[in-house]
């Protein structure tokens, strides 16, 4: 039997180990991703592959608008993203209130009809909303998008949860000072929810920005698409330019990266916290 | 638990007004398209000539169209393999992630990275990866003295590719479920054990295993309910080819519906889908009230 001391320092130095092994694999098609976008077209078929090319060629990054409009893109990713994440935040905690806190008929019908509803996976959707959509005449525009995704049950459901938390006096508090619910809500709930709107921002963030599905069904105007989707289609016009197309996945990557590297614990808290995945 | 004791108001007014942006999305985006979906699958129709009833004939085609058995062998056979592994790899790195040491939140980075990252991007660079000749795996395997496969243009090695990809992309995921699962055993536990002395084999069988078994109950299903919906890295990298060997359930409701414009029929199979879904959510409700700490 080893002592205890030795045992935690054998188990701490097998952890690293395989920790580092591990990290290392996991972060192999990401170094390979930004190897080849600094590599000339040249050094990229070359066995067996070099990590970094003979010469350093920053200027794919700049080629990255030469076969499709990237930055055209990145700002439609952009605006879309934010509307939903404005409209997802707004509405989830404004019906997170009521059902935390206001008292009305049928709330628990209606609050079952929207835990019931996360249920259902979203490929039931797609087409009633494809249909919608090509009715009201919004394909091909952002519209598709936006509006669907303006609300979510699951939003609602996590505000409500966490407004169940925040102590009953603080808003009996201001009740007495004469808040109406509308003032409760702005003034006294909002302010202490920054957790939960942290945790459903970066979910509603994640989640838009990567959206593959609902633009590919809903976008087909090149110059209305998203990111992800643009990737999608343009992939044959790079052929086999493969340190261009790199240079354009990292592009579309790094914003969400950076906004992970600079939240990780919010992240790890939101996962934990819902079990939910972006 | 959906009775709780609301704070002040009885006013049906400031609900309306609270409830109301939510509702009416809800009602629009989701309820009528649950509704539509419902009664779809009833139905043959293209979007262009008139809609017919048809009652459950649809259900009934599912079981005799090869290709919607082939794709759901195919979802089951991805299931098969990638549930195991995204259960075992995460456990073992939530483990030995569970001390204190070092590096912590350099690793959780590391392996959290492809979670955050778009599949249809970094499913370009696996493409790549992937690349016969000239690709990193095919490098790798030839180091090893293995002449690598033609992973994408092959029947039998497409889908392994897609699974390879899936695993890699939702290890961290998992891996911090189950790193929060592990900092809720009490420490108690583990210093009884080490006052009598137990090896970390059986600390790991004994204690943490069966400590952790709602946690991996709850992972196991929400995996297997998420590899159901695998969609986005089988368009990308292989685009369901060659001849359907990497093609899966989504997939082929995403066909029917936007490609060959079976409104009707791709609703049926979305149906199927729930069903399936719907069955192991019940499965994980059931389970998770027989297991209690304490």
């Amino acid at each position: 039997m080893l002592k205890k001391s030795t045992r935690i320092y054998l188990a701490k130095f097998v952890s690293y180990f395989f920790l580092g092994v591990g990290a290392l694999i996991m972060l192999i098609p990401f170094i390979w991703m930004l190897s080849t976008s600094l590599k000339t077209i040249d050094d990229v078929f070359i066995v067996p592959p070099l990590l970094f090319g003979r010469k350093i060629m920053l200027s794919n990054y700049l080629k990255v608008s030469d076969q499709f409009p990237f930055f055209l893109l990145l700002f439609n990713t952009f605006k879309i993203s934010a509307f939903v994440l404005f409209g997802q935040l707004l509405t989830s905690s404004l019906a997170g209130f009521a059902f935390s806190s206001l008292r009305f008929r049928f709330k628990n019908a209606l609050f079952l009809l929207y835990l019931a509803s996360i249920m259902i996976p979203y490929h039931i959707l797609l087409v009633p909303t494809f249909i919608l959509m090509r009715f009201l005449k919004m394909l091909d525009t952002h519209y598709s998008l936006i509006l669907p995704a303006l609300i979510s049950p699951f939003g609602a459901f996590l505000m409500r949860q966490f407004f169940l938390t925040i102590p009953k006096e603080l808003g009996n508090a201001a009740k007495i000072d004469g808040c109406n619910p509308f003032g409760i809500y702005w003034y006294v709930f909002l302010p202490l929810s920054k957790p939960a709107l942290t945790t459903l921002a970066i979910f509603t963030l994640v989640s838009t920005w990567n959206d593959f599905l609902r633009p590919l069904v809903f976008i087909n105007n090149n110059l209305k698409m998203t990111l992800t989707l643009g990737i999608y289609a343009m992939q044959g016009n790079f052929a086999t330019d493969w340190p261009v197309l790199m240079s354009v996945v990292v592009l579309s990557l790094l914003p969400v990266m950076i906004l992970f590297l600079a939240a990780q614990d919010m992240f790890v808290r939101g996962v934990t916290l819902s079990g939910m995945k972006a | 638990m959906l009775r709780t004791k609301t704070i002040f108001y009885y006013d049906s007014f400031w609900a309306l007004l609270f409830l109301l942006p939510s509702v009416l999305g809800f009602l629009i985006f989701v309820l009528f398209p649950i509704a539509a979906s419902l009664g779809l699958s009833f139905t043959k129709w293209d979007l262009s000539t008139k809609m017919q009833w048809i009652g459950i004939k649809n259900f009934h085609e599912i079981f005799a169209d090869r290709v919607a058995v082939k794709v759901f062998l195919n979802t089951l056979y991805f299931i098969a393999i990638t549930v195991p592994l995204l259960i075992i790899i995460p456990l073992l790195l939530a483990i030995a992630m569970n001390q204190k040491m070092r590096g912590i939140r350099f690793f959780r980075a590391a392996y959290f990275l492809p979670v955050v990252s778009s599949m249809v991007a970094i499913s370009m660079v696996w493409q790549w990866m992937y690349n016969k000749e000239f690709g990193l795996i095919n490098y790798f395997l030839s180091v090893l003295g293995i002449s690598g496969p033609n992973w994408l243009t092959s029947a039998t090695w497409a889908m392994p590719a897609i699974m390879i990809t899936s695993i890699w992309k939702n290890i961290g995921f998992n891996m911090l479920l189950f790193l929060a699962g592990l900092q809720s055993i009490p420490a108690s536990f583990y210093e009884a054990a080490d006052l009598d002395g137990v090896n970390w084999y059986r600390r790991l069988m004994s204690l943490t295993i069966p400590l952790l078994s709602t946690t991996t109950f709850f992972v196991v299903v929400m995996t297997v309910i998420s590899s159901f919906q695998v969609f986005d890295q089988v368009v990308v990298i292989t685009g369901g080819g060659p001849s359907r060997s990497s093609s899966v359930l989504v997939h082929y409701i995403y066909q029917n519906a936007f490609l060959f414009y079976r409104m009707g029929y791709a609703s049926a199979l979305g149906w199927l889908l729930f069903a399936l879904i719907f069955i192991l959510s019940l499965v994980q409700s059931r389970f998770s009230r027989t297991v209690e700490f304490d």
